[in-house]
């Protein structure tokens, strides 16, 4: 399904156009993690204890890892990156933004190269292209392929076309030469939300769209994904060389091997058979467990409880919402579930779903 | 006549193309097209209308409140809840701290590399540029030699890198960046700082909604929040104090480094870009911010209608004047493609009748998958520009004070503002006020909560055997690019009809059946043109507008089945 030496790479003059600057000498070895690190004064002391945080995240204890980690990400030369947008809606770019530790900065400046991301980049059109290629190009098998959204086949791809391009063309290309492709969020992850039924794009996951091409395809389904668990599934490469261990849906079982309703901070009440009952009654005023509610957290697979978002600040249960099953395949396609029209005829269905 | 493709447009959300024609270095004509399509309105079509907040709120991830926030007043006002004043108060605080997030990404991440060359920053002098900033961004303490030496240092390695990353192959050295390297070393710095802010400010979606991106407490009825002074989680007195030490630290960011950072590039370039850029000189405000039960009386940022520049009047928006037309957009109407329908009884069925992939220009008569909204048959324009001078001419003091203020600082005229750079500063200073504001409506719910008014919802709607048969509802709202519209039709208790005006459908629409332009492909003719291979120009146009392109409207035509409304903008 792969093709290489697409159009954007045929003409080798064009391969190093885009990156307009002549420094006056050749880029071939970038520094590593650690030159920048020294460079830029991060601490060292800081920089340990978010190796050790992402240890945590990995699954890991701190120790020895943590210190694991530093070593291969300051020996490591940045990790060039292509970020690409199918149907989408670019709330998995945004959440990448919002990451903790490492801060965006460092994240998009300094840990890796994001060499292709169109919410952020300079460019535009042709110079913009062109940098898509030199990557391709320059870091043939280095590259790691992130898609955001859905992949849209029918039509002759006309329902998402990016530079003249159809998407799926623009993917073949991508991915042909790429290390590793992951799929951010639930519409890379299965078609999400333009797959949904009544979808008439005939929308696919990234799985699907590049099933057969033997690459290594990791997909982080939720809408939007959490940053850590990208993060962390970086590190885990540049750490030890390989990737993070895939349940058969390709999510990394650090962060979907648990489901939210295990992990959750409400749970004592569930146990205790205290219910909200309505929007701003007593339970839900005390955080009591909002399974009659609609609540999804049993039987959905995700680290959302303690991964959290924004920092750490909290996550959507904490807040006093319902879980609405997000990481699940065919999410948008199960969440009427998740609004019972009444509690009292939600309690006798969801009461099988706990443990 | 030459014609110069750009696609894809970058920073902006979704998928953009231009295509434009030029002669000695201007541009004489405009295509704008919108190049993705989701078909979210089939999927809408028979479901709940409690979870259709969810499914409208992934229209967007960038402005990730606004169609969930227009998706619960819409089921509100077709089953007439009327919320609690905590509701109202949180949807204010999740609203307004969408926007103040959203512009400040906008001007520093979306925007200010059109106006910024950072490869000359490489050749600032850092103590000039702390010089520099100590006249800017009066008490910002960011701002020593020292400082702006290791942003130098840390930008010059990248470029020692090879590895330039978003930087890579942008239009440095292109005649149309003219600031000094130290403004350009400012303004870097300041991309960089706003990364890092724009993280921490958004917290505050975290503790009202769960989550930033798409924040999750949505209900049809008020909120699906957590709230007592001394609740576990979600608004209790604790999270109150985060939420003003954040509003507090984000309020300072907006004062001090944002609005005189825009103040800096305007009055910089304001001699050309204050003059070119003009768009339709119509302008049209849903507003929005309630603070009270009176509707759209209670607006912080009113409801109006501005028409040929007179900032003299706002004049009266009533939504039935709201129509489409698909005359240029890849869909076909029963009864003509030409006719103009109110979103109520529109109709469209996607028909893509453009080239097939892959092609290097779209010369079809069609030519886009957005619609053509008018308002009263007429081009408008929609976002911060529409908003402050629908807020001047309406005599909202708050906005007429920082608005003079701004102008001044600038150097700029109030007939300034119908350009380019008008709309970059009405967005900042849209930004101050709603920053400024953001800490009153935080301590009005803070008042509530210590009265013991913890109500967050009216729930005698939820259950849907209490709905009437029939209904239908509008929700208006203003998102941060403009005003957005949904409407919806319910009937035994499901979705019958869903659609919605988005503002880069208003902003970015094609032609209509009369051959007018839209806002930006108005506001794009007479754009110079040094070199057509690097159209920085052309982006500082149409980033002005802030373009959203995968919001899309959809609509379901119950009474033909198989007919549908789609647009994407």
């Amino acid at each position: 399904m792969t093709r290489r030496g697409s159009g954007l790479t045929q003409d080798p003059a064009r391969d190093t156009a885009g990156a307009t600057i002549d420094t006056g000498r050749a880029p071939a070895e970038p520094p590593s993690v650690a030159a920048l690190l020294e460079r830029d004064g991060v601490g060292r002391r800081s920089f340990l204890q978010w190796c050790g945080f992402i240890a945590g995240v990995l699954a890991l204890p701190a120790d020895p890892f943590g210190e694991r980690i530093a070593h291969a990400l300051t020996t490591q030369p940045r990790l060039p990156v292509l970020w690409l947008n199918g149907q989408d809606c670019n709330g998995n770019i945004e959440g990448f933004l919002r990451a903790s530790d490492p801060t965006p900065s460092e994240l998009v400046l300094d840990r890796l190269s994001i060499d292709y991301v169109e919410l952020l980049m300079a460019p535009s059109g042709t110079a913009a292209e062109n940098q898509r290629a030199d990557t391709i190009a320059r870091f043939a098998g280095r590259y790691v392929l992130v898609v955001e959204g859905s992949v849209p086949t029918a039509g002759d791809g006309a329902f998402c076309c990016i530079g003249g391009k159809a998407f799926t063309q623009v993917v073949e290309e991508a991915a042909g030469d790429a290390l590793a492709v992951i799929g951010v969020g639930s519409c890379a992850f299965d078609g999400g939300l333009p797959a949904a039924r009544g979808g008439v794009t005939g929308a696919v996951g990234i799985r699907e769209f590049l099933s057969g091409s033997g690459k290594t395809i990791i997909t982080l389904p939720g809408c939007p994904m959490n940053v850590d668990n990208l993060t962390a599934t970086l590190v885990h490469y540049l750490t030890f060389g390989t990737w993070p261990e895939l349940d058969e849906l390709g999510r990394p079982e650090f962060a979907y091997g648990s489901c939210v309703h295990e992990l959750c901070d409400r749970r004592r009440h569930y146990r205790a058979g205290r219910f909200v009952l309505e929007w701003g009654d007593e339970g839900h005023q005390q955080g009591w467990c909002l399974l009659k509610m609609g609540c999804l957290g049993p039987g959905t697979p995700a680290n959302c409880p303690t991964a959290r978002f924004n920092s750490g600040t909290s996550w959507p249960v904490a807040s006093g919402a319902p879980c609405l099953g997000c990481t699940r395949p065919k999410f948008w396609d199960n969440l009427s579930r998740a609004f019972p029209a009444a509690p009292a005829s939600s309690s006798s269905s969801s009461s099988s779903q706990g443990t | 006549m030459p014609r110069t493709v750009i696609d894809p447009i970058t920073r902006i959300e979704g998928h953009m193309r231009v295509e434009v024609e030029h002669t000695d270095h201007v541009v004489r004509d405009a295509w704008s097209t919108g190049t993705m399509f989701r078909g979210i309105e089939l999927i809408l079509d028979g479901r709940d209308p409690r979870e259709a907040w969810v499914i409208a709120q992934r229209a967007c991830g960038v402005c990730t409140h606004v169609h969930a926030i227009s998706s619960v007043r819409a089921m509100e006002d077709a089953l007439g809840i009327v919320i609690p004043p905590n509701a109202r108060i949180v949807r204010n605080l999740l609203s307004g701290s969408q926007f103040v997030h959203d512009h400040v990404i906008h001007f520093y991440h979306l925007h200010a590399l059109d106006w910024v060359d950072v490869m000359a920053a490489l050749s600032a002098d850092p103590a000039a540029t702390a010089e520099l900033c100590s006249r800017t961004n009066v008490g910002w303490p960011k701002n020593s030699a020292a400082y702006f030496g290791e942003v130098r240092a840390r930008l010059q390695g990248f470029v020692d890198s090879g590895q330039l990353g978003p930087f890579g192959g942008g239009y440095w050295g292109h005649p149309a960046y003219t600031l000094s390297p130290e403004a350009d070393l400012l303004l870097v710095a300041h991309y960089l700082e706003a990364l890092e802010w724009q993280r921490d400010f958004i917290r505050v979606h975290a503790i009202l909604g769960g989550k930033n991106p798409h924040p999750q407490t949505y209900a049809v009825g008020g909120m699906a929040i957590t709230l007592a002074p001394d609740a576990p989680s979600g608004v209790n007195n604790a999270t109150l104090t985060q939420m003003d030490d954040l509003l507090t630290a984000g309020r300072e960011f907006v004062d001090k480094v944002l609005v005189p950072d825009v103040a800096l590039v305007a009055s910089h370039y304001k001699d050309q870009w204050a003059a070119l850029g003009a768009g339709p000189g119509n302008l049209l405000s849903y507003g929005d911010f309630p603070e009270g039960d009176t509707g759209a009386d209670s607006f912080f940022l009113p409801r109006g209608r501005i028409v040929g520049r007179d900032l003299g009047a706002a004049l009266p928006v009533d939504q039935a004047a709201i129509a489409e037309t698909v005359a240029h957009s890849w869909y076909s109407y029963t009864d003509g493609d030409e006719t103009l329908k109110h979103p109520s009884v529109g109709e469209t069925r996607p028909r893509y009748t453009g080239p097939r992939p892959p092609y290097e220009s779209i010369t079809s008569i069609k030519y886009s998958w957005l619609k053509a909204p008018r308002y009263e048959g007429a081009v408008y324009e929609v976002g911060p520009l529409a908003r402050l001078a629908v807020a001047y001419a309406a005599g909202v003091e708050e906005a007429r004070e920082a608005t003079d203020r701004f102008l001044n600082r600038a150097d700029l005229r109030a007939t300034d503002l119908f350009s380019t750079l008008g709309r970059v500063a009405a967005r900042a200073v849209e930004t101050q006020l709603l920053a400024a504001r953001l800490p009153v409506w935080l301590r009005s719910l803070r008042d509530n909560m210590a009265r013991g008014d913890l109500r967050v919802s009216d729930n005698t709607k939820w259950d849907p055997a209490t709905w009437p048969a029939a209904a239908t509802g509008w929700g208006a709202t203003e998102a941060p690019r403009g005003s957005l519209g949904h409407w919806v039709s319910i009937a035994d208790g499901k979705i019958a009809a869903y659609q919605l005006v988005v503002p880069t459908t208003w902003n970015g629409s094609p032609r209509d059946a009369a051959g007018r332009r839209g806002a930006w492909e108005q506001a794009l003719l007479t754009t110079p043109l040094a070199d057509p291979e690097r159209p920085v120009e052309v982006l500082r146009t149409l980033h002005s507008f802030d373009p959203c392109m995968a919001c899309a409207v959809h609509v379901h035509d119950p009474a033909s089945g198989a007919s549908v409304t789609v647009r994407i903008g």
